[in-house]
C-alpha cells in the first residue's frame, strides 16, 4: 500500500510535468523559434533548439522550487499537516478562479527580451501558477517521508530535499514533453502545426488548478 | 472566442503569401476642407464579384476635422509570438487615428466585414492626459499591445515636449501611456517598425506639427529643418540605442520597411527630397556586428519642367521633385514599391540584393506636369501615394492624396480622390488594371488602404521562412 501510493504521487509529479511541457504557453514554440532563427530548419537549427531547452527547463525548475520551498519550511509544523493541506487546496482553487476571472495576460511578461529564456520560463510558470499544481503531490510525499518525531532541522532538510527532487523530476518531464513537440514541429510537422495544434488552454488550465485543489481536500487520495 | 489562433495569423511571411487572396479593402476617406465627417470606405476587390472596384459601404464618423491618414489592426501575426501568448486574439478592430484632431476611433469589422461599425471613440483629451503626445500616426500591434506613433507633443501646436510612441491595450483599447523609457536625442517622429525576435525597433522623422499642418514650410525645407535621422531602439527595454543622421539635405525620412522575414536583419527607408538637387531616395539599413548601418542605395532624379506648368511653390526650381512619399515591400522581400507623388510614377525595384535595388517596373499616373490619365480614360488627380500590396504580391493598390494642405500646394484645385490597382508580372513589371478605378464621393480624398486579413505593411512575423 505504502509503495503503491508513493508511486502514484510520483506519477502525478511526472504527469503534471508532461502536461506543462505540452502546453505551448510554457515555451516549446520558443525552442522552435530559437532553432529556426539561429540555425534554420536543418541540423544546425536542431542544435540551437536543443540548446534553448536548457534555460527553459532551468526556469521552470526554479519556478517549481520557488513554490515548494515555502511549504518545505513549514515541515516543522508536522502537527498542522491538515491545516497546511487545506491552505494548499485553497491556494489552488483561488489561483484557478483568479485565472478564470482575469483572462488577460500579464503585460510584464511582454517586457522580457527573447534572449532571456530562463527568466521568461520562470516568470511564465509563476504567473500561471504552474508550481501550485505540484503542491498536493509534494505534501503527500513529505507526509510519507516523515516516519515519526524528528528534530526540526532534519525535518526541514528532508522536506527541502524532497522539494528539489519533485521540482527536478517535474521539470525533466516538462522539458522532455515540450522538447519532443518542438523537435517534431521543427523537423517534421512544420510551422503550420502552430496554427492547427495551438489550442487556447487558458480555461482548461484554470479548471485543472481548481480540480487539483478540490482533490487535495480528499486526504485519502494524497496520504501515502 | 477563438479556441485556435485566428486563421489570418501566419507564423511566417511565406505562409501568409499562401493564404487566400483578399476580397475587401478598407480605405480611409478625408474631407480636406473639414466640411464633412471623415469616413471609412469598404471597397470590393474580389474579381469574381459583380461590384468589384466599387465602394460597397461607407462608415461616416460622428465628428468633423479628424483628418484620417494611417491606421492599423488591433492584432496581426505578431500575436503568434512564442513569448507573449496572445495567440487567441482576433484580427477584428481597425484603429483609426485622426492625425489632426488626435481623436482615435476603434472600428469593429465583425460580424459583417462589409458593414463595419464604431466600437469605441477615444477623445483627444484622454490621449493628451495619458501620454502628453498628440497627432497619432502609425499603428502596429506588438508584444505589449497596440503601439501608435505620434507627430506632436503637448500644447496647442504640439511642440511642448517631443512626440513619441504610446501603447494601447489590444483588447480594451485603453491608453496605457508612453512607450519610451529613454528616448536619447529623438525629438521628431513619423513611422516605426521592428524585428520582433531580434528585439529592435526602427523609427523615422517627418517634422513637427507647425512644419506640416498648414502646408510645407518652404523656408524650413530649404534650411534643412525637417527630419533627416533614423533611430534604432531596444524594443523590450524601450531604450534608444543609436541614431543615424542621413545628412541634413536628405529631408523627411518617412516610411520604415524592415524585411518581413525576421531572420533577415535589414530594411528600407524612403526619403522625400534632397534639397541639393530635388531627388528622392531609397536607403537600405542593416545590422552588422551589433551596430546599425544605413546607406543611400537608389536615387530618383527630379524632372525639369517649364515654370508655367508648375505650381507657385515649385516655380523657382524649374523642376518637379519625385517626392518619395511612400514605399512598401512585398512579403517575399523581393520587390520594393516606391511612390513618386510629384512626378506621378509608381516604381518597382527588385531588392533581392538589398543594397543594390534594380528598377524592375514602372507605371506613370497623374503627376504635377505629366498628368498621365488612367488607362480607363479617366483622369487621375495628384500622384500615386499610399500603397498597399496584396499578401501574395500579385496586386498593388494605391490612392492619390498625401495630406490635405500639401495636396493643395503641389496640386492646386480639387483633383478628386481615387484608388487604383496594378497587376504584377511573375518576374516583376507592373500593368495598370483598366477596369479598376475607384472614385470617391465629391469633396473626399483617399489615404491609406488596409486589406482584409492583413497586408504588406501590417503584419509582423515571429518565425522565419523555412
Amino acid at each position: 500500500m505504502f509503495e503503491q501510493s508513493t508511486a502514484l504521487l510520483w506519477l502525478a509529479v511526472l504527469g503534471s510535468g508532461l502536461y506543462h511541457g505540452l502546453n505551448p504557453g510554457m515555451g516549446w514554440p520558443l525552442a522552435v523559434s530559437a532553432g529556426l532563427m539561429n540555425g534554420g530548419a536543418g541540423h544546425r537549427g536542431r542544435a540551437h533548439l536543443l540548446r534553448a531547452l536548457g534555460p527553459l527547463a532551468l526556469g521552470h525548475f526554479a519556478a517549481m522550487l520557488a513554490m515548494l520551498l515555502p511549504f518545505a519550511a513549514l515541515a516543522t509544523l508536522a502537527r498542522h499537516q491538515e491545516e497546511i493541506r487545506l491552505a494548499a487546496s485553497a491556494l489552488l482553487i483561488l489561483a484557478g478562479a483568479a485565472l478564470l476571472v482575469w483572462r488577460r495576460h500579464p503585460r510584464a511578461l511582454a517586457r522580457i527580451p527573447p534572449s532571456r529564456l530562463a527568466l521568461w520560463s520562470f516568470a511564465v510558470a509563476i504567473a500561471h501558477g504552474a508550481g501550485l499544481m505540484l503542491l498536493p503531490a509534494y505534501l503527500g510525499l513529505c507526509a510519507a517521508g516523515s516516519a515519526g518525531p524528528e528534530a526540526a532541522g532534519a525535518l526541514m532538510a528532508g522536506a527541502a530535499g524532497a522539494a528539489l527532487m519533485v521540482a527536478a523530476a517535474h521539470a525533466a518531464a516538462m522539458i522532455a514533453a515540450g522538447g519532443a513537440v518542438a523537435l517534431l514541429v521543427h523537423g517534421w510537422l512544420g510551422l503550420s502545426f502552430l496554427r492547427r495544434g495551438w489550442f487556447d488552454l487558458s480555461i482548461v488550465w484554470a479548471l485543472s488548478l481548481i480540480l487539483v485543489g478540490a482533490a487535495t481536500l480528499q486526504p485519502q487520495l494524497w496520504s501515502a | 472566442m477563438n479556441l485556435r489562433p485566428d486563421p489570418t495569423f501566419h507564423p511566417s511571411p511565406r505562409m501568409a503569401m499562401a493564404a487566400p487572396p483578399e476580397t475587401l479593402a478598407y480605405t480611409l476617406m478625408l474631407s480636406p476642407d473639414f466640411s464633412q465627417p471623415d469616413a471609412l470606405a469598404v471597397v470590393d476587390v474580389d474579381p469574381s464579384s459583380g461590384t468589384c472596384g466599387q465602394i460597397v459601404h461607407m462608415l461616416a464618423m460622428p465628428n468633423k476635422g479628424d483628418e484620417f491618414h494611417h491606421f492599423g489592426w488591433n492584432a496581426c501575426s505578431s500575436a503568434l509570438s512564442p513569448l507573449t501568448g496572445h495567440a487567441f486574439l482576433q484580427r477584428r478592430y481597425l484603429i483609426i487615428p485622426g492625425i489632426r484632431s488626435s481623436r482615435i476611433y476603434v472600428i469593429d469589422t465583425q460580424p459583417d466585414p462589409r458593414k463595419p461599425t464604431i466600437h469605441k471613440i477615444i477623445e483627444p483629451e484622454e490621449l493628451f492626459a495619458r501620454t502628453g503626445y498628440s497627432r497619432p500616426h502609425t499603428v502596429h500591434c506588438g508584444p505589449e499591445g497596440v503601439y501608435v506613433s505620434t507627430l506632436g507633443g503637448g500644447g496647442a501646436d504640439g511642440t511642448d515636449g517631443p512626440p513619441g510612441i504610446f501603447i494601447m491595450d489590444c483588447e480594451t483599447f485603453e491608453i496605457r501611456g508612453r512607450w519610451e523609457m529613454d528616448r536619447g536625442p529623438q525629438d521628431k517622429h513619423y513611422d516605426f517598425w521592428w524585428n520582433l525576435p531580434r528585439d529592435y525597433m526602427v523609427s523615422s522623422e517627418w517634422g513637427l506639427p507647425p512644419q506640416y499642418e498648414n502646408g510645407v514650410v518652404p523656408e524650413d525645407l530649404l534650411a534643412n529643418r525637417y527630419g533627416h535621422s533614423l533611430h534604432f531602439w531596444d524594443l523590450r527595454a524601450r531604450r534608444h540605442v543609436q541614431t543615424i543622421d542621413l545628412g541634413a539635405n536628405h529631408q523627411m525620412a518617412l516610411e520604415v520597411r524592415p524585411a518581413h522575414d525576421p531572420a533577415k536583419e535589414y530594411g528600407f527607408l524612403g526619403v522625400v527630397v534632397d534639397t541639393n538637387n530635388l531627388e528622392g531616395s531609397i536607403w537600405t539599413w542593416w545590422r552588422e556586428g551589433g551596430k546599425f548601418h544605413c546607406e543611400k542605395t537608389a536615387a530618383i532624379p527630379a524632372e525639369p519642367a517649364d515654370k508655367d506648368a508648375l505650381p507657385p511653390l515649385l516655380q523657382g526650381f524649374g523642376a518637379v521633385p519625385p517626392l518619395v512619399t511612400d514605399i512598401d515591400l512585398s512579403l517575399d522581400d523581393r520587390f520594393l514599391y516606391v511612390a513618386c507623388w510629384g512626378t506621378g510614377e509608381l516604381r518597382q525595384y527588385d531588392v533581392s540584393e538589398p543594397r543594390r535595388p534594380t528598377l524592375a517596373g514602372s507605371v506613370h499616373l497623374g503627376g504635377v506636369v505629366r498628368n498621365t490619365a488612367h488607362p480607363s480614360g479617366k483622369a487621375f488627380g495628384y500622384g500615386p501615394q499610399m500603397l498597399e500590396i496584396s499578401r501574395d504580391g500579385k496586386r498593388v493598390y494605391w490612392t492619390n492624396s498625401l495630406y490635405s494642405t500639401w495636396d493643395d500646394q503641389f496640386y492646386p484645385g480639387e483633383r478628386g480622390g481615387a484608388m487604383v490597382k496594378a497587376d504584377v508580372g511573375p518576374d516583376g513589371g507592373l500593368t495598370l488594371d483598366p477596369a479598376f478605378h475607384v472614385e470617391f464621393p465629391k469633396g473626399y480624398r483617399a489615404h491609406q488602404i488596409r486589406l482584409e486579413g492583413g497586408d504588406c505593411s501590417t503584419d509582423s512575423f515571429c518565425y522565419p521562412n523555412v
